[in-house]
């Protein structure tokens, strides 16, 4: 069915940590890896080599500069350069489930993930056309719609070790930028940094409700604050002699005397 | 977001058919025989054919019945009920008035409900698109239904209908167009929405994920064209209202007539390719375009 359920018994999700992450674009790679060679039809690349090179992502790394307001009486702030993952937020309210005219594209009741049962889809493209994020790619080879599964083939995959049963990006992340867990436990990790970091929902004013949570970047450490505040190995580093003496002593006065 | 031409000619051509569909099954005008044969063939022509065309950008058409399941949520499965249920209401109305000179008018009144009902789900499958702030709009069906509507009166040669039809037609365009202009902007989302990365102007988009293009910038950020905007729109008025209407106040002839359809058609599908190529979609705002 299309319709979406009226609650989930969990809320799997990531919380996304824009202080973290470094660009380095990982997560990337390893979410092509793992959903190329799993669950569904493979993430074509088209022309890969040649001069239009294109393909199927399901998580795509953008780079954003932020210029922070300047605040009166304050030297004007640093520009900050934020890494930005973007994938599927598995709404509470997904637009995409709801427009499907076939019932390819549900909400599982028991733990909120989005999916697409690759062999209802007719590839009408309505789904990606109703999601505002862009997390909804047609494969141009396979013709069907491809989205983040949350790794659903992972997370509950009793042949691989517990360290792996993670989401792919959040397993490769060598920043720790990534988290996974449950968001309808107030304890679980991810809910517990989303409310400690000020975890916040992208374009909220779609009505969509993400579960997935981004904590904002923290602010840039600057030097200025307060004139003399200096490292405290300072004193340290001061010079030890101010005038030279002995032979170096005799050496810059003859020196300066020619 | 891109035009495809099997969407324009899907959405302009199965408005023209089921507008007149909509007359035929009100019973204007009032044929029967062979003049009754030749009004439902150019109706089931113009319905049908907009909707085989609208199966060409489906990825797997051959799955295309699947999509009848999910009436109870999705516009695109209503509308293909609506679609179906008219064409079968309308067949045995016109077959009716065709081969037994019979008038059996409740299918008539269901077919033509169902006409209507078929243009108005169509348009809201663009209209419940909160991701595309141009086509959220109530102008929406009322631009679909009136362009049908016209459409269908001047298939049916119901002169005065169509040239108050028509003009209704073009100042709901203009409406549509002068909100539309707008619509991005009063919809609140913009990149520091998006991003939740502090106030609007504090952030700018500096590199995309990707050196090449991707699905998402051909299907949403399509931007060819936006230039002539304004020459399209005058373009687009001309010839589907302005031209008509003249034509259509001179003495009628076919000939006239014919020409008169001919130019709203011209008209219809630039206005319906500027529809799709000006919407644009907030995923955009993520790569810095719109």
């Amino acid at each position: 069915m299309t319709t979406l359920p009226q609650s989930t018994t969990r809320k799997l999700g990531l919380v996304i940590d824009l202080d973290t992450c470094v660009g380095c674009h990982a997560c990337v790679i390893s979410c092509k890896g793992w959903n190329t060679e799993n669950y569904g039809a493979p993430l074509s690349d088209t022309d890969a080599y040649g001069s239009d090179p294109s393909g199927t992502f399901l998580n795509r790394v953008h780079s954003f500069e932020v210029k922070p307001p300047v605040l009166k009486d304050q030297p004007a702030p640093e520009a900050q350069l934020i890494h930005f993952p973007k994938s599927c937020l598995h709404c509470e309210d997904a637009p995409c489930v709801t427009v499907c005219p076939t019932g390819a594209s549900y909400k599982r009741v028991e733990d909120g993930i989005v999916l697409v049962n690759e062999s209802d889809c007719i590839g009408c493209g309505l789904c990606a056309w109703a999601c505002p994020y862009g997390a909804r790619e047609m494969d141009q080879v396979e013709k069907v719609m491809k989205k983040c599964t949350l790794c659903v083939d992972r997370i509950y995959n009793e042949n691989l070790p517990e360290e792996d049963r993670e989401p792919a990006c959040v397993r490769t992340c060598p920043a720790g930028a990534r988290h996974f867990g449950d968001f309808a436990d107030p304890d679980s990790n991810v809910s517990k940094l989303s409310a400690e970091r000020g975890g916040m929902d992208l374009m909220p004013e779609q009505g969509t409700k993400p579960v997935n949570k981004y904590l904002p970047p923290r602010p840039k450490d600057t030097l200025s604050e307060g004139a003399g505040d200096i490292d405290i190995l300072a004193p340290y580093l001061e010079p030890v002699a101010q005038e030279a003496s002995g032979f170096l002593g005799w050496l810059d006065k003859t020196l300066e005397k020619l | 977001m891109h035009p495809a031409p099997s969407v324009i000619f899907f959405t302009v051509f199965s408005g023209l058919g089921f507008g007149l569909l909509t007359f035929l099954g009100l019973g204007i005008p009032d044929v029967t025989g062979w003049t009754a044969f030749a009004f439902f063939a150019i109706a089931y022509l113009c319905a049908v054919g907009g909707l085989i065309s609208s199966t060409f950008h489906l990825g797997h058409p051959e799955r295309a019945l699947k999509a009848f399941t999910q009436w109870r949520s999705s516009w695109l499965s209503r509308e293909g009920w609506c679609a179906v249920i008219a064409l079968i209401t309308m067949a045995i109305y016109g077959a009716g008035l065709v081969f037994f000179g019979q008038r059996w008018g409740l299918f008539g009144v269901i077919g033509a409900l169902f006409s209507l009902l078929t243009i108005f789900t169509t348009s809201m499958i663009y209209t419940q698109l909160k991701t595309i702030p141009r086509w959220n709009s109530p102008l929406t069906p009322a631009m679909f239904l009136s362009y049908g509507l016209a459409g269908g009166a001047l298939l049916a040669g119901q002169i005065t209908w169509a040239m108050g039809l028509l003009a209704i037609s073009a100042v709901i365009q203009v409406l549509l167009w002068a909100k539309g202009d707008g619509a991005l902007a009063a919809s609140g989302s913009t990149l520091a929405t998006a991003t939740g990365l502090g106030t609007e102007g504090g952030v700018r988009a500096f590199e995309p994920p990707h050196t090449g293009t991707n699905y998402l910038l051909r299907e949403f950020a399509y931007v060819v064209g936006r230039k002539h905007s304004l020459k399209l729109r005058i373009i687009a008025i001309v010839l589907m209202a302005v031209i008509p209407i003249v034509l259509l106040a001179a003495p009628f002839s076919h000939w006239v007539a014919l020409l008169a359809v001919v130019s709203y058609v011209g008209g219809a599908l630039a206005s319906r390719w500027l529809f799709f190529a000006e919407a644009e979609h907030v995923v955009g705002l993520y790569y810095g375009k719109r």
